[in-house]
């Protein structure tokens, strides 16, 4: 039997005596492209820094490739956040990739040489993304779908088993938005995807799971489009949540409704069954 | 005008001066690219708390501010990594109390009487041999300490959730950076005053910023940058009869602003 590459049991998790996780279980499957929707705030974020473990749980277990969060390293290809990353810094996009490169501990902080091994994993990875004749150019001048990809290259250079990405799409236009997806879904054939979000319209066609986080975590084996899942990206309550940019492109039948099975006494907010 | 190098304490000043660009041309770089001026600056003034208590104890000046500097830097550092929510103010706080406490202890040292304009613009035209070579060794100390660690201080500058998200001990670099901030400050002090440390930490890193692709290219020309504010300085000090430490900032600062005309060569 293959190990699960995440799996989450009875998770909780408070910041200052407010809960951000509750009773929380997940397994991802290896080869899963998993979505992770939910409203800003909701905690999927979090989740995904417990999984790095940058913070630590109030209780329940985590796994990740059948390791304790933090001790995975470069098996774990990590895209935070657009917003932590100083876009005045000075680097070249072949040496963020190299940032990838780095190893746990003092070994990774010591010296300056890097070895043309490295460099070659830093151009392959950057080969991957399409960006490699961007190489020597400056990371700042490079626009918000380039940097995203340049990142993707900096999580890929260690040859991870999982990736985790959180927000890959903020901050960039709609045509790089759909190429980066068409990159994940390529990456997915090799490992591991999981992707925070909280825009609905990350639910491509590459997307194999869904999970829906709200404190707490639902489920979905298949990448349907719920009730929930637009009331968490868009808000409003029961029938008034039916976002304009969905229905007008038409690709998502109108009445597609999922009901969480063990959850039935919430049906009155996912459903649209009247109309 | 180069007959002024003869005089012994031109030579000092000048070495100072040079010696204080090279410390703060990597530090600063360090400073400025981890968005950590405001706790620099409340190192710095909470350092003149370290010379009052020096002059009060009757012990020698430079091992007590040291001390007493590079523990408020620590108790900053604690600060900024377990409350980030409040930590500008604690900062602000221990910032203003350091300077306070600097003050009232020399108040109530019995015949003694600081100019606290030396500490603040500094005296650079009066420094000793003795100090030259101290800051000879920090400026070593400092360089063997980046080059041991320097992928280390990178990969953190860059991006540090994504350095913690591999292993990399952030937090022991974070110190190392904030103690090697503390140790500079005193040593660069008694030079050039507190208010011109914490110029010559953040005004050449910005200009530098600009025009390098990367972290030792930026620390490269911010040690420059620095040493050409300083000389011109100092030149125009011994010029005009104005004070060395404020002819200095104000190179500086007309240079910083004089930046914002030049284009910016970095995106390329």
């Amino acid at each position: 039997m293959v190990e699960p590459v995440i799996s989450i049991e009875n998770l909780f998790f408070s910041f200052e005596g407010v809960p951000i996780l509750e009773d929380v279980s997940l397994t991802v499957e290896q080869g899963d492209f998993l979505a992770v929707l939910g409203p800003n705030g909701g905690g999927k974020s979090t989740l995904l820094k417990l999984l790095l473990g940058l913070i630590k749980p109030a209780s329940g277990t985590i796994k990740v490739l059948g390791q304790a969060p933090g001790h995975a390293g470069g098996r774990i290809g990590y895209l935070p956040q657009h917003t932590h990353v100083s876009t005045s810094f000075p680097i070249t996009v072949l040496e963020a990739v190299h940032m990838g490169t780095v190893r746990p501990g003092f070994r990774g902080i010591a010296g300056l040489a890097r070895t043309s091994r490295e460099t070659e994993k830093a151009r392959e990875a950057l080969e991957r993304v399409n960006m490699l004749d961007h190489a020597k150019r400056g990371l700042a001048a490079l626009s918000g779908g380039q940097k995203q990809r340049v990142f993707i290259a900096r999580a890929l250079v260690s040859d991870p088993e999982l990736l985790l990405l959180d927000e890959p799409t903020a901050s960039v236009d709609s045509a790089s938005r759909s190429s980066l997806f068409s990159l994940l879904t390529e990456l997915n054939e090799e490992m591991t995807v999981v992707m925070v979000s909280h825009d609905i319209s990350s639910l491509v066609s590459g997307v194999k799971s869904v999970a829906c986080v709200n404190r707490s975590l639902h489920f979905h084996e298949a990448p349907e489009l719920t009730g929930e899942m637009l009331q968490l990206s868009y808000g409003g309550e029961g029938d008034n949540t039916c976002p304009v940019e969905l229905v007008t492109h038409g690709t998502v039948p109108h009445r597609v409704l999922g009901l969480h099975t063990e959850d039935l006494q919430g049906d009155g907010q996912s459903g649209e069954d009247e109309s | 005008m180069m007959e002024v190098l003869q005089f012994e304490f031109m030579q000092n000043a000048l070495m100072a001066g040079l010696l204080a660009s090279l410390i703060c041309g990597i530090i600063g770089t360090l400073v400025v690219v981890n968005r950590i001026v405001f706790i620099s600056g409340g190192i710095a003034h909470a350092s003149y708390g370290g010379v009052g208590l020096a002059f009060y104890l009757g012990l020698p000046v430079l091992p007590v501010t040291t001390a007493f500097t590079v523990f408020a830097a620590l108790i900053m550092a604690s600060v900024t990594l377990r409350a980030r929510e409040r930590a500008d103010t604690v900062i602000g706080v221990i910032w203003a109390a350091g300077m306070a406490l600097g003050i009232i202890l020399l108040d109530i040292t019995p015949g003694y009487n600081v100019d606290l304009m030396s500490y603040l613009f500094g005296s650079i035209l009066a420094v000793p041999r003795s100090d030259i070579w101290l800051m000879v060794g920090l400026a070593a100390l400092v360089f063997v300490i980046i080059i041991a660690f320097y992928r280390g201080f990178l990969v953190m500058s860059f991006d540090e959730e994504f350095a913690r998200s591999r292993g990399v001990p952030v937090d022991f670099l974070y110190f190392l950076l904030i103690t090697m901030i503390g140790l500079s400050v005193v040593m660069v002090i008694r030079v050039v005053g507190l208010i011109l440390v914490i110029a010559l930490l953040t005004i050449p890193p910005f200009i530098a910023e600009r025009y390098s692709r990367s972290l030792d290219t930026m620390m490269i020309v911010s040690t420059l940058l620095s040493a050409a504010f300083t000389v011109t300085g100092l030149a125009l000090s011994y010029i005009t009869d104005i004070t060395s430490g404020a002819a200095i900032i104000a190179v500086a600062s007309v240079c910083f602003f004089l930046s914002f005309l030049l284009p910016c060569k970095k995106n390329g």
